[in-house]
């Protein structure tokens, strides 16, 4: 089996490896796949106060689809609000990365990554903020 | 400077031997006839070019002549194997006794003849480095068994299974024993008679001849081994596999057998010389990697390993100008890791992340220290993008992580 331009560059040269810090409150880090499978996504995602995506950084283990296609959605979900990020399909990057039928689980890791991160993002925001409004009712 | 790409699998396949080639030539122009053709010269040519690729083949094993049946490829030669013997023995009995790593030709056939019952099959299991006890065979036998079906070597792991003692035991109960000896043919010394071994798989292919001609080892004597034929027709092959023979491919499959036998100690010597050079080479680089299959009982060109936090298929895009092969999921379609590496008890994470590698005839020392180079940089660089290794690196037990898959 041959790859893609894109999945080799992808693999060759990835986008936005690296981590942030797990404890900074902006940062929603969504980590998808078991190591049984062959396949583990980790994407963090900096999400400013509106909801806009400022930066990304993944690490995966998993075959070179799996690495080009968390690659190419660190790229794709900066920018972008959360709302939009979360209306991102598989099949999007399926067709930007001509993945092969086996290798569409790849892309449906890397969608289930952008909505784990953005709904652990919004875990901490809620958290952070409920003391907060408890504390303003208290005053 | 090593010339790229490397062949490092040869496992699966070697390359033609040139002096393989040179054997053969005249058999597809000018000596082309059909060794069944008994009145003219041309088929005398090739029927004498077959009898002389059936004693080279019958010495590297140490058989007879007339012992050798000629087939398309080890994968018939198991099935004709297999099935030939249950079908002809079926009034005696109707146990088989294999082994989970065997070759799916072994494997299926047995399968099949449970789809079909014709047989019921005990599959013996391995232990951590991939090797059968013989004990298991002994205490599997029933009054009912016909057949024990165990492999020479493991085509994956390269572990060397108690081939001898399975055939005292096998000998000792009257049991036919059969060995798919594919990868240890002409790579260690194989001898049916000191081995006890009643039928023998055996491939071109895999020892520097062509590819589509195998062959099948009937013992003919202490016992005489029956087989009811898969392939009927004109009656070739004392009956047991019909069909027009493939002069040119025997012709080779002999050659082939007589250089292996004549280089066998020196190559062997040499190979693991270099698996050990590729071995040390990666072990004293890397941490956290783990050699699959047997520590010393194995084939000489036989290196298999897993990365710890590296996917397998991964590590072979990264070093694509080395040809090696991987027991990873996504190498096939069925996305399950080797079932020869997950029979070793290993957890699944280090099945997806095994490489094999198999050094052959024509691999060079500069070409073992450019693969150990190759694959420790991908290494390094794929573990610097695994969350696995940074999570391991934080301490944190991966096995008691709850995953989403």
């Amino acid at each position: 089996m041959s790859y893609s331009d894109k999945v080799l560059d992808h693999y060759n040269n990835p986008r936005n490896v690296g981590s942030f810090a797990k404890d900074d409150p902006n940062v929603g880090t969504g980590v998808v796949g078991a190591p049984e499978c062959g396949d583990v996504m980790k994407l963090q995602l900096k999400i400013n106060d509106s909801g806009v995506i400022e930066d990304a950084r993944f690490k995966t283990f998993g075959c070179g689809s799996a690495i080009a296609s968390s690659s190419y959605v660190t790229e794709l979900v900066k920018g972008k609000h959360i709302d939009e990020a979360m209306a991102i399909k598989n099949t999007l990057i399926v067709k930007e990365l001509n993945l092969p039928p086996v290798k569409i689980h790849c892309s449906v890791l890397a969608e289930d990554a952008i909505k784990a991160a953005i709904s652990d993002w919004k875990k901490h925001k809620d958290g952070a903020e409920e003391p907060q409004a408890a504390r303003a009712q208290e005053k | 400077m090593v010339k790229t790409p490397i062949y490092m699998d040869n496992h699966a396949t070697t390359p033609c031997d040139p002096r393989v080639l040179d054997a053969m030539m005249p058999y597809f122009t000018t000596k082309f006839g059909n060794a069944a053709s008994r009145n003219h010269s041309f088929g005398w040519e090739a029927e004498e070019a077959v009898d002389k690729a059936r004693n080279q083949l019958a010495s590297i094993i140490n058989a007879k002549a007339k012992e050798i049946i000629f087939t398309s490829g080890a994968t018939e030669s198991d099935n004709l194997a297999i099935k030939g013997v249950v079908e002809f023995y079926k009034d005696k009995g109707n146990h088989v006794i294999t082994c989970v790593t065997e070759h799916k030709a072994v494997l299926d056939s047995c399968r099949a003849l449970e789809r079909q019952g014709k047989a019921t099959v005990t599959y013996l299991p391995v232990d951590k480095h991939g090797m059968v006890d013989p004990d298991d065979v002994r205490k599997a036998i029933t009054d009912k068994t016909v057949l024990i079906s165990i492999m020479y070597a493991n085509n994956e792991i390269g572990t060397i299974h108690p081939i001898r003692e399975i055939g005292r035991i096998a000998k000792e109960k009257e049991v036919i024993f059969h060995c798919d000896a594919v990868q240890a043919v002409g790579k260690i010394p194989v001898d049916v008679e000191k081995d006890g071994i009643d039928l023998l798989a055996m491939s071109g292919h895999k020892i520097y001849g062509p590819k589509g001609v195998g062959a099948l080892y009937v013992r003919s004597k202490g016992p005489r081994v029956r087989l009811t034929p898969i392939i009927d027709g004109g009656g070739h092959e004392r009956g047991m596999r019909s069909g027009t023979l493939n002069v040119t491919g025997i012709v080779g499959f002999g050659a082939a057998c007589e250089i292996a036998a004549k280089e066998l100690p020196e190559e062997a010597r040499r190979l693991t010389e270099l698996r050990n050079r590729l071995q040390a080479g990666l072990f004293e680089r890397l941490d956290e990697i783990y050699l699959n299959g047997h520590p010393t009982e194995r084939l000489p060109g036989n290196l298999n390993v897993s990365f710890a936090y590296v996917e397998g298929e991964s590590l072979l895009m990264g070093i694509n100008d080395v040809a090696v092969s991987s027991g990873s999921a996504c190498t096939s379609a069925t996305l399950e890791p080797s079932y020869v590496i997950r029979a070793l008890g290993i957890n699944e994470e280090l099945a997806h992340s095994s490489i094999r590698f198999g050094l052959g005839r024509f691999n060079t020392a500069d070409e073992v220290d450019y693969v150990a180079d190759r694959v420790t940089r991908e290494v390094k660089r794929l573990r610097e993008m695994s969350p696995l290794y940074e999570m391991a690196k934080e301490g944190i037990d991966l096995k008691s992580v709850q995953w989403k898959a």
